[in-house]
């Protein structure tokens, strides 16, 4: 904190109240940036230090506030107008918006994932528009809900459909979105610029709870008021920013906050910017009016065109993407970089301590020793496949390190290699008593060799080296 | 209302490389390729200079082992590296090639020093792009097949590597003596990363000479980590490290392409579609992610997905 705001923050405490310091210098022993925003909720306080709340001093009370150690609704003379400003600057800087089967868009915090990790990972849509036939809406539904992957020990599916109102026609609208509801257990989201049409459609599935819209400069009144009636939140949609932030405002007036942006931007270039500012205003400039999850629909027709598209908005903020592709070999591309872009920078990614059997093994199969670190695991699995000889592998559990980093955190013992291979079985399921550590583990031989009785052989530092390596082997 | 948007102001850019060299500058290029001038993140051109990408397409001086995916589609090229090279030029787009020597390889045909150079001297031949020259990965043999490559090919401003933290000396003094410039690998390792361009520079290398690997992993094998590595060396090099401040080279092609999800026929999993838009789409996604955090130079196998690739390019770059 900078000198010039410790000597605010003094003066103000010693003006307002002594006790309040007193309780300040705890606060300040937990961190100035949680006693800063006291401040901040001091100054909607009634200031009038009764004490109803349980606190001496309304100062008190702000500092409790902002350690999240107290409730507002325990101050009984707060305004309504000091409670919004509250609630609102309390609010995370990107709204979590929830519709249909568990889907989540929003509530993000930081601009790149190395800063702390992104949390709600791109929800992927597909659409399906009301002006095809009946059996070809059937048959694209049935396309969509088969797109379920596993790879890599993780699950992927998509996690919603959209129905678009292309015919024009309010009847047929509701009618493919009742069929479409019908057909499927995923996320809904209604799309017509017709309040007519989206009536007709949102009413009677209120419950599965869609996302709907849009609502644009034209038809917002009557769009959010539908789903303001039917609890679910609506797409905000203006071309450009200035046009979008003239329409949140207007469309806020109506009492109604459950909001999804869409830039409208005609092209990929101008997506990203539209897409980089709204993230950045909203969390580095806690712009209240952006604070929304953002969707985007792609442009392109071609789908390996469009699917290259929509990883430029994976990458960079968008909270859900609208696709029309639903081929499976275009969506796991885009599933798996989601998925990988939304890790947790500070968890890595773990695989099970087990015996892996790669290819066709036997009690003569060579074995692998590898960590349970998912990245060195599957790039070991994965040149082991390579060599085309079946084999075994068994990462040990070094809690998601790497052979070096294990190693040098004492993680990766010839004990703790032994006892693990004991624990699995190995010495009844192979006839051979021959085991293959990482290269760069090499050290660990002797004491492998004199604790197991096995033979040890050193193999690659790397794994690229595996497949030259496995040719020596007799 | 009108929002004020928010534009960064960094203190440092990515420094500007240029590879190849024209008659004029003492090789026999017929074009140049300039990388890096970025004071930008990626494709934000509302906010300062932002450089195209480039696409270097890979040449072995052996017919490769690649699936028939890949192989299908180019011609009967793969016992020529200059026939090879000139369809990557001419018919895929190639900005410039990059030639493995792979067959270099103690273990494999073992081609020594001077097959490797009359190699080099036919793809140049062939095209007239800038061309990368890495060896076959041994880290021995590497050494000798490059020194004889850097030499006879003095002038040329290739892109020679790989120079680690182990075997640096032996490029930078390549790279220096015969005017050539270096890639600077470090295991995806921001310290490292730094680290080893120092070294090179203290050896004497300029830092307009550099270009850094920092590693990176295919798309579903561990891209996060390039990703956020590539990303904080790039936000590092815009708040002016110069040390960090160096293009950055991504080997696209062989991290996507050694995957399961680039190979596995849909016969062997029906659940991920057909191969080869699958694989299309698998090195394409891997060079998007990439080229998000700052990629400069993306090496490509796959011509269709080398297509995909420049058309997202050429929108990224229209303003």
């Amino acid at each position: 904190m900078p000198a010039k705001l410790i000597r605010r923050y003094i003066f103000q405490v010693n003006r307002y109240d002594t006790n309040g310091y007193l309780l300040i210098l705890n606060q300040l022993e937990r961190g100035f940036k949680m006693a800063l925003t006291g401040l901040e909720i001091y100054k909607q306080l009634p200031k009038k230090n009764c004490g109803e709340c349980g606190v001496p001093t309304c100062l008190a009370f702000a500092m409790a506030l902002a350690a999240g150690k107290a409730a507002l609704d325990t101050c009984p003379y707060v305004t309504d107008a000091a409670r919004e400003n509250l609630e609102s600057a309390a609010a995370p800087p990107i709204k979590a918006i929830k519709f249909g089967n568990g889907s989540v868009m929003g509530d993000e915090t930081v601009m790149f994932r190395h800063d702390k990790t992104f949390y709600h990972e791109t929800t992927v849509i597909i659409q399906i528009s009301d002006a095809l036939s009946d059996d070809e809406v059937s048959a694209k539904l049935a396309e969509i809900n088969g797109l379920e992957f596993d790879r890599v020990g993780l699950h992927y599916s998509v996690e919603g459909v959209a129905v678009v109102n292309d015919s024009g026609d309010a009847a047929r609208f509701a009618k493919v979105a009742a069929a479409v509801a019908a057909g499927t257990e995923k996320s809904l989201v209604l799309i017509s610029n017709d309040p007519e049409a989206l009536k007709a459609a949102v009413v009677p599935l209120a419950a599965r709870k869609p996302l709907i819209g849009e609502a644009n400069a034209d038809n917002y009144e009557a769009v959010v008021t539908i789903a303001k009636e039917n609890s679910v939140p609506v797409i905000l949609k203006a071309e450009g920013l200035d046009a979008l932030s003239d329409l949140v405002e207007k469309a806020v007036t109506l009492g109604y906050k459950e909001f999804v942006l869409d830039p409208g931007s005609k092209t990929t270039v101008q997506k990203l910017a539209d897409l980089t500012q709204l993230r950045r205003l909203a969390i580095k400039k806690k712009f209240r009016t952006f604070g929304y999850p953002v969707i985007v629909f792609t442009n392109h027709d071609n789908p390996l065109d469009e699917i290259m598209e929509a990883s430029v908005y994976v990458c960079k903020y968008a909270s859900a993407i609208v696709l029309k592709t639903s081929a499976k070999a275009h969506i796991l591309p885009l599933m798996a970089l989601k998925q990988n872009l939304y890790t947790d920078p500070q968890k890595p990614i773990q695989v099970e301590e087990k015996l892996y059997a790669i290819g066709e093994v036997n009690e003569n199969s060579p074995l692998y020793l590898t960590t349970n670190f998912s990245l060195t695991y599957y790039s070991v699995e994965g040149e082991v496949e390579s060599t085309k000889i079946p084999s075994y592998i068994i990462p040990v559990n070094t809690e998601g390190t790497s052979v070096l980093t294990a190693y040098a955190a004492g993680k990766y013992e010839p004990e703790l290699m032994w006892e693990t291979m004991q624990k699995l079985g190995v010495p009844e399921t192979l006839k051979h008593r021959n085991v293959i550590i990482p290269g760069y583990v090499a050290v660990v031989t002797a004491k492998l060799k004199e604790i197991s009785g096995w033979n040890v052989i050193v193999g690659p530092r790397e794994s690229s080296g595996i497949v030259a390596f496995a040719k020596t082997l007799k | 209302m009108s929002v004020t948007i928010v534009k960064e102001r960094y203190a440092g850019k990515i420094g500007e490389v240029t590879l190849g060299a024209t008659a004029e500058q003492g090789g026999t290029r017929t074009s140049t390729v300039t990388i890096g001038g970025d004071s930008a993140l990626p494709f934000l051109h509302f906010e300062g200079k932002v450089n195209r990408p480039v696409i270097a397409m890979e040449v072995n001086d052996i017919p490769p082992t690649w699936n028939t995916t890949l192989t299908k589609q180019y011609g009967d090229v793969f016992n020529s590296p200059g026939a090879w090279a000139k369809q990557c030029v001419d018919d895929f787009g190639a900005d410039l090639i990059y030639l493995k020597l792979l067959g270099a390889d103690p273990d494999g045909v073992n081609r020594s020093p001077e097959d490797c150079v009359r190699v080099v001297k036919e793809v140049l031949a062939a095209v007239g792009v800038p061309l990368i020259v890495v060896g076959c990965g041994d880290t021995a043999k590497d050494n000798e097949v490059i020194a004889a490559v850097a030499e006879a090919a003095t002038g040329e401003n290739l892109l020679i590597g790989v120079a680690e933290q182990e075997t640096y000396k032996t490029y930078a003094a390549a790279a220096m003596v015969h005017k050539h410039t270096l890639i600077a690998q470090s295991p995806l390792d921001i310290n490292i990363c730094k680290q080893l361009n120092i070294l090179i520079n203290e050896m004497g290398l300029p830092l307009n000479k550099i270009v850094i690997d920092s590693l990176i992993a295919g798309l579903g094998f561990g891209i996060e980590y390039a990703y956020s590595i590539m990303e904080r060396a790039r936000l590092g090099a815009l708040g002016n490290d110069k040390m960090l401040a160096m293009p950055m080279f991504c080997s696209v092609g062989y991290e996507a392409n050694r995957t399961k999800e680039s190979n596995s026929p849909i016969e062997d999993n029906p659940q991920w579609g057909e191969l080869d838009d699958r694989a299309v789409l698998w090195e394409s996604l891997t060079a998007s992610g990439l080229m998000q955090v700052g990629a400069s130079i993306i090496m490509m196998r796959n011509p269709a997905a080398v297509a995909v690739v420049k058309k997202n390019i050429d929108e990224l770059m229209s303003v």
